[in-house]
């Protein structure tokens, strides 16, 4: 494993302004109202390993997504990926030639193809956009490439993205991905919108080509299953910050934040080993008003004073690292994960 | 021995369309028995939907009815007049669909919609009928219910909506609860509670369920016995421990294959090659014969029917004596 992470996400932060037309907060006399989607989310990705994040929606992993790969820019923080700071004013035209190596896969396979375009033409975008092609042939020749990469027929080219299925139409979209050579890809919830049997096709083609290419992958999901195959290192989210940090196999077997454990309890058994799945009380709070101190306090078992009133750092807690008091102040022991705990059938 | 809430025979759903009659449902037959969960699987296109709304009398035009019968405590409801079904719909039999935003009305206080529905079924006064409303708000969960009887459904968050929506079926006590992927738009802690819900309801009233997701998960947890569909057919049916943890069906296996698992270390997840046929170009035979790893001769020609095998039964041809591939599966 090279020593220099590939990218490095430093205190990154995203607040939406939510408040009501400037007339109604002068009428109503309404505050303005502002909601934090992410806020001092730091991590690292080393070359060719999977970092994955999880949370349930309103956690803000999308918005992180969306600010590593620049869609959405940050209010705060910073994204270097390769040395070159993606947030700093200048520097622009090194940002440029970055760009041609990011890429990044949609949750919703039907509105990420544009469904006027034959599929030749989606994949050979970025071919034209970064000039990777020299001609017509040869944009043609690599369309072909990519789509037999994927697992499709060099000759669907010339359809429209409406006559593919939605597995199908994902290897569409990872070919797009493709095409630029990129090293790095975000992936948002590639998987969310498909069938289990085609979902295990996807991830299998994500595996095998993140081999033969050295790929990078942030991977964002709220199923911890597919995580679990996915990833190397985890980052679980919860209301806009990372609550734990941890080495994949290491979430699984000794989970150490409340939340985390909590996740895990509630993935349901198929193994039928009577571990049960736990309910867990309560809901994900409103983002514009989140509680003081932990965010995740109202919610967890082990909230105490101090949890109320002090918001938690991520603390390193070997391997992984932690943001909650009980954990630090040794009150509670890394529980036992699915690992340990399963009974073998 | 009792006898089934629920009973299908032979159900068969047809849609005719200018390019020739589709059949969504195929010759599918199952009993749901009082105070049972069951199970009724498949990946999208499979019918399973489709099999959910001709029992309860919704289909949409114009796919209709072709051929089988449906039976609510021995009674016949397919091809009841519209009338005489509305009453049965809420009444005997309720219904929880994915998105509880859709099934409750915007414009009216989620007390008022239990309220209309409890007087459209039950024969009482509204006073009456509101005291029972804030009965079931408590019974599904719904904290500081006397105050949140006169919320609107946006005021809810997902979790909570839905359960108004259980509280709604269940308004009326009725015989048969349907719930189509009634987890599906909810995160996973929250599926865990409407889950937990929806079992100790059901068990507390006996009342019948059936339960149509995609999400294995949630079968292997609620369900007492399952239906696993494949291109509107049932391809494997039985308790859910045995189809779960020693499937029969080829689909089933790849199915569970499929599925990544927590404490797996596999490198590579089982795959099943192809897709689901279109209902247009469901192959003759088995249906599931391009993409199956056992396929022979008789799979491409012949249609099989579910043969019994100590508690399950599977729609395969590896299980019939009479041809006899040296296969077995595992």
């Amino acid at each position: 494993m090279s020593t220099e992470p590939l990218v490095t996400v430093e205190n990154l932060g995203r607040i939406y302004d939510v408040s009501k037309p400037w007339l109604n907060r002068v009428v109503e006399r309404a505050p303005i109202q502002l909601l934090t989607a992410a806020a001092g989310v730091t991590f690292s990705i080393a070359r060719t390993e999977t970092f994955a994040l999880v949370g349930e929606s309103g956690s803000g992993k999308s918005t992180v997504a969306k600010m590593v790969v620049g869609l959405v820019p940050p209010s705060s923080g910073e994204v270097t990926i390769d040395g070159i700071s993606m947030t700093h004013r200048r520097r622009s035209s090194e940002r440029e030639r970055l760009r041609r190596r990011i890429q990044m896969i949609f949750q919703a396979p039907y509105a990420s193809l544009n469904p006027r375009w034959r599929v030749e033409n989606i994949i050979a975008e970025p071919l034209r956009a970064f000039s990777v092609a020299q001609n017509a042939d040869e944009q043609h020749k690599r369309v072909g490439e990519l789509l037999r990469l994927v697992g499709l027929d060099p000759a669907d080219g010339v359809k429209y993205p409406h006559e593919f299925s939605g597995g199908q139409r994902q290897r569409i979209a990872i070919a797009r991905a493709l095409s630029a050579q990129p090293e790095f890809i975000v992936c948002d919830e590639p998987t969310s919108a498909l069938d289990v049997s085609v979902q295990a096709q996807i991830l299998n083609l994500m595996r095998d080509l993140q081999r033969q290419f050295g790929l990078t992958y942030l991977f964002i999901s709220h199923n911890l299953a597919v995580v679990r195959h996915m990833a190397t290192r985890i980052g679980v989210m919860y209301l806009g910050r990372l609550v734990e940090v941890s080495p994949a196999r290491e979430l699984f077997r000794a989970p150490r934040h409340p939340y985390t454990r909590m996740l895990l309890d509630a993935v349901p058994d198929l193994d039928l080993t009577e571990r049960g799945r736990k309910a867990v009380e309560g809901e994900i709070p409103n983002p514009i008003t989140p509680p003081p101190g932990c965010a995740f306090h109202p919610r967890c078992p082990y909230a105490f004073e101090r949890c109320r009133v002090e918001r938690p750092v991520l603390l390193p807690s070997a391997p992984a690292s932690v943001a909650c008091h009980a954990v630090e102040e040794g009150r509670i022991k890394p529980g036992a994960g699915v690992l340990e705990g399963a009974v073998t059938p | 021995m009792t006898d089934p809430v629920l009973s299908v025979r032979n159900l068969r759903v047809e849609f005719p369309t200018r390019r020739g009659t589709l059949t969504a449902v195929d010759d599918v037959s199952f009993d749901i028995m009082p105070g049972e969960v069951l199970g009724v699987v498949g990946e999208s296109g499979a019918g399973k939907s489709m099999t959910g709304n001709a029992v309860i009398g919704l289909l949409e035009p114009p796919g209709r009815i072709a051929g089988g019968e449906i039976l609510l405590q021995g009674q016949r409801i397919d091809h009841l007049p519209y009338e005489a079904m509305r009453r049965i719909r809420g009444k005997r039999i309720g219904m929880v669909f994915q998105d509880p935003l859709t099934s409750l009305d915007p414009l009216y206080r989620v007390g008022e919609q239990l309220v209309e529905t409890i007087l459209t079924h039950s024969k009482m006064s509204e006073t009456q009928a509101r005291a029972r409303a804030l009965e079931l708000l408590n019974e599904v969960g719904i904290p500081a219910a006397k105050a949140r009887i006169d919320a609107y459904p946006h005021q809810f968050s997902g979790g909570m909506r839905q359960r108004v929506v259980l509280a709604l079926a269940l308004a009326a006590r009725p015989e048969l609860v349907i719930a189509d992927e009634p987890t599906t738009a909810l995160d996973v802690s929250v599926q865990a509670q409407i889950i937990a819900l929806i079992k100790r309801l059901c068990a507390q009233y006996g009342v019948a369920v059936m339960l149509i997701t995609h999400d294995m998960g949630v079968i292997a947890e609620t369900a007492d016995r399952v239906a696993v569909m494949y291109a509107g057919r049932i391809a494997e049916i039985g308790p859910v421990r045995n189809v779960v943890k020693s499937p029969y069906h080829p689909y089933t296996q790849g199915l569970m294959g499929a599925i990544p698992k927590l404490d797996s270390e596999a490198d590579r997840l089982t795959q099943i090659p192809g897709a689901m046929p279109r209902l247009n170009a469901i192959p003759r035979g088995c249906a599931f014969n391009p993409r199956c790893a056992h396929v022979f001769d008789r799979c491409r020609a012949e249609r099989p029917e579910l043969i019994p095998l100590e508690r399950s039964a599977a729609a395969c041809w590896l299980y019939d004596k009479a041809s006899q591939p040296a296969e077995t599966a595992s």
